[in-house]
């Protein structure tokens, strides 16, 4: 009960924020010089005034922006994400295609970042200011600095072009069809550069907060207890300090969700996937204002989402959070 | 030219010689490489997604590339630049020039099985390339009927003269033919079939998934016998250019058309022996790169300072550092590939020559105060790196000579709207096309009148009766000679006047595997069918 009400308060808290954010967006992307009917003319390299007039009326933007706006709303307040301009299908039917291999790709980088760097984190931490921690925070600082196209050109022409061990891009195999476990096992070779590449900077964040959180809570006085009963080092690591060094980490993965998607565009672009990224970017350049609307509404509903299964983690790491809440 | 037409030949001779090597002597060895070989898939790198694929209502490379594999033209254009029927066998225009009259081919079909008729060709011209087509709206501007007598005869009657050159040299890329029968209902633009093309060519659509890539099979009822080659072409969206050059090294594409890698990749590439790099194959596209003047600066109204700002840029300089072998000095707005119409170089001509330069800006009384003469708005389509790179190499070389240079840049829909619409630009540089033809799309550049708002128009605030008059006569001229000789007048009048400067001449460069045959073989030959195509073992 507790955590649905937890969960009804923090709905009803998001949804203005959401409407700002689409007016705001809506307003901003009016303020760029151009729109979808100038981007389309770009594309096609050229064409007349008369076709420039028809277009416009086509794609409803001889509409006062006012009145833009408030269709836009109005439609939204019905659950429609309107039409997009530059695919000629409905908004939610775009989105929709392009959600699972975000999902995917975002949840394995996001996995693969944290699991690595809590366990080297806690490797660090363990052998502080010997060779482990040097060698860890020097990857980690690498890791950080190097730009993620860069990253993943590399690894494609290491991986791809000369040992030719994995895919270079795309998200599955065109030639054949394949079904079952085998389609599975494709996509996932098909995913393993892309979720290096967009892991290993999030992967240098959490190594550095874990081996900073782990080494803040082995000082404090309930470790020199439990080492005091006489637990083995282990123990004690496992057991009292990891529990309490994750909170930190905990919080930074429901903050770096958002982060993710847009980050995402160069991964995608690198690798030629078929993410929400790239579709925003695409909105953005074709003026497409209905989809990269859609795009905006997801992202905070998938950020307003992993932001809620955090608060329900905090109050099951540290059960002092949820008997205050 | 001659060099196409050489290999051209040379494969040829190799062929039939191989068919005879392989029937007499040794039916193993012996020239087996060059028997053409059926089967195979051959993946091209997808750059831009447009947003349809249908080639009767959007003229543009992007959808080329795909469409015109699917869907024919009534013609095409030959090795030589000629042009040669393809969904037209024959065509003859009266002596006035008001009507054209098409012989269309028997016996084909469209995907779905209905017969090709004059229908199907008299509803796209009058529905699609007058009405909705880039382009093809001004050049069928003055068409009234296509009149279908019977199934194979297309009669297109004309209010005012149409010279049939310049028809013939625009319908390759303005004359695709789409079906009747899927299009006499409801909105044209929003047909699902713009997504799904069915047309009468070599390969048949399969499957689109945005995003990520189109499929087209080998149509086994294609008209030309034994045609095509390939079993199959797949398209990959990539937009990443320096991804696209990695996945071409890894085998994963074969083709990149349009100069769709980085530039530093394609010269890299050009080293591979497992690939060609070159600009054979695309002479039909070619493009100049501009700087088009505002004339409402009043310091740009003074044809002194467009000299001299012409003069005080070393062009050649440029090319030979920056862009290397894919691109040469131009000499106005007509290309030397256009052997139809090139005037030759004996046109007014700005070499570089910085003392001229600011001789000339001094005596158009802008004298430097503090070094700055006055400050310049440069407006850089993003189109390419090489527009990037001239964009900088103008505000350096102005910056030579007193003219400080402010770098303003914008993504496509911005630049066009800035520039063809608000007029907010004191410089612009992008790229005009040349297709084949003045009329098609160069005149457009100086023609006065243009509606505001119109992309790669007369936008300048200039205006000049003479050339105007230049313009109108070419276009309803019909003698092949006279058109020529007006076009190169226009030429020289307007290099003399510079509203527009156009110094680069460039045509786009092909990345394509070395197991290739039959590629690059006529001067639009990314756009066209590749129904003789075919892939080494």
């Amino acid at each position: 009960m507790r955590i649905l009400s937890l969960a009804g308060r923090r709905l009803a808290a998001s949804i203005p924020t959401l409407f700002l954010i689409l007016i705001g967006v809506f307003l901003l992307l009016q303020l760029a010089p151009g729109d979808t009917v100038d981007a389309l003319m770009a594309q096609m390299g050229g064409g007349d005034a008369a076709t420039a007039r028809q277009l416009r009326e086509f794609y409803g933007l001889d509409l006062s922006v006012p009145a833009q706006l408030a269709n836009y709303l109005w439609r939204l307040v019905r659950l429609d994400l309107g039409f997009s301009s530059i695919y000629g299908k409905p908004v939610a039917t775009v989105i929709l295609e392009r959600l699972p291999p975000t999902i995917l790709l975002m949840t394995a980088s996001l996995s693969f970042a944290f699991f690595f760097g809590l366990v080297f984190g806690v490797t660090a931490a363990r052998g502080v200011n010997r060779w482990p921690d040097t060698l860890i925070s020097t990857l980690g600082l690498i890791f950080y600095a190097t730009p993620s196209f860069w990253f993943g050109l590399m690894a494609i022409v290491v991986f791809s072009v000369y040992l030719q061990w994995l895919p270079p891009g795309g998200f599955e195999d065109i030639g054949t069809v394949q079904t079952g476990i085998w389609r599975v096992l494709d996509i996932a070779a098909h995913l393993v550069l892309p979720t290096l590449t967009l892991g290993l900077i999030f992967l240098a964040i959490y190594l550095r907060i874990m081996r900073a959180s782990m080494l803040e809570v082995l000082n404090l006085d309930f470790v020199r207890t439990a080492r005091a009963k006489g637990l083995d080092e282990t123990h004690v690591i496992t057991r009292h300090v990891l529990r309490n060094a994750l909170l930190p980490m905990v919080t930074l993965i429901g903050l770096q969700a958002g982060t993710m998607l847009g980050g995402s565009v160069v991964v995608e672009s690198v690798f030629s996937l078929p993410g929400l990224g790239r579709l925003a970017y695409e909105s953005v350049v074709q003026r497409d204002l209905n989809t990269l609307l859609g795009i905006v509404f997801v992202s905070a509903l998938l950020v307003i989402s992993v932001n809620f299964v955090v608060d329900l983690l905090y109050a099951r790491l540290d059960p002092r959070i949820a008997a205050e809440g | 030219m001659d060099f196409t037409r050489l290999e051209i030949n040379r494969r040829m001779a190799l062929l039939t010689s191989a068919t005879i090597a392989a029937n007499v002597i040794n039916p193993m060895r012996a020239f087996a490489q060059e028997t053409p070989r059926k089967g195979g898939v051959f993946n091209v790198h997808y750059g831009a997604e447009q947003r349809q694929l249908n080639p009767s209502i959007q003229a543009s490379t992007g959808v080329y590339i795909i469409g015109g594999k699917i869907q024919e033209n009534l013609v095409d254009l030959d090795a030589n630049g000629q042009p040669v029927g393809v969904l037209a066998e024959s065509w003859e225009a009266t002596p006035d020039g008001k009507t054209v009259t098409f012989k269309l081919r028997k016996g084909v079909t469209w995907h779905d099985g209905k017969p090709f008729t004059s229908d199907d060709v008299a509803f796209t011209a009058m529905n699609m390339w007058k009405k909705i087509l880039n382009y093809g709206s001004t050049l069928q501007l003055f068409l009234t009927a296509v009149d279908t007598p019977d199934p194979q005869t297309a009669i297109f009657r004309y209010e005012r003269p149409m010279p049939l050159s310049l028809l013939l040299r625009a319908l390759p890329d303005l004359g695709y033919v789409s079906a009747k029968h899927l299009y006499e209902s409801g909105d044209i633009r929003q047909n699902p079939t713009n997504l799904a093309p069915v047309g009468t060519g070599p390969f048949k659509f399969v499957k689109y998934e945005r995003g990520q890539y189109i499929i087209a099979d080998r149509n086994p009822d294609y008209w030309r016998p034994n045609a095509p080659y390939l079993d199959r072409i797949v398209w990959k969206v990539i937009t990443d250019r320096a991804a696209a050059a990695a996945q071409m090294e890894a085998g994963e594409l074969h083709y990149s058309p349009f100069s769709g890698l980085t530039i530093s990749d394609m010269a890299r590439l050009g080293k591979d022996k497992r690939f060609i790099v070159s600009t054979k194959g695309n002479e039909g596209n070619a493009r100049t790169n501009t700087i088009e003047f505002n004339f409402r600066r009043k310091e740009l109204s003074d044809i002194r300072v467009r000299r001299a700002i012409a003069h005080a840029i070393n062009v050649p300089f440029f090319i030979e550092n920056f862009l290397g072998d894919f691109a040469k000095l131009g000499t106005g707005p007509i290309p030397s590939t256009s052997t139809d119409f090139y005037p030759g170089p004996n046109t007014p001509q700005y070499p570089y020559d910085k003392a001229k330069a600011i001789a000339l800006l001094d005596e158009a009384g802008f004298k430097a105060t503090g070094g700055n003469r006055f400050t310049l708005k440069l407006l850089p389509a993003p189109w390419g790196e090489d527009i990037s790179l001239w964009s900088t190499f103008i505000q350096q070389s102005l910056g030579e000579v007193g003219i400080q240079v402010d770098i303003v840049r914008n993504d496509g829909g911005g630049f066009l709207k800035q520039v063809y619409d608000d007029h907010a630009f004191d410089l612009a540089t992008g790229w005009h096309q040349y297709r084949n033809d003045p009329a098609v799309s160069t005149t457009v550049w100086y023609r006065s009148g243009q509606p505001k708002g119109a992309p790669w128009t007369n936008q300048w605030g200039w205006e000049d009766k003479t050339v105007d008059g230049t313009i109108d006569s070419a276009l309803t001229e019909l003698d092949p000679a006279k058109r020529k000789a007006l076009y190169a007048q226009f030429v020289k009048e307007v290099n003399t006047e510079l509203p527009v400067w156009m110094p680069i001449e460039q045509i786009f460069v092909t990345v394509i595997t070395a197991k290739a045959r039959n590629h690059s073989n006529t001067p639009r030959w990314g756009s066209t069918s590749w129904h003789d195509l075919w892939l080494t073992a």
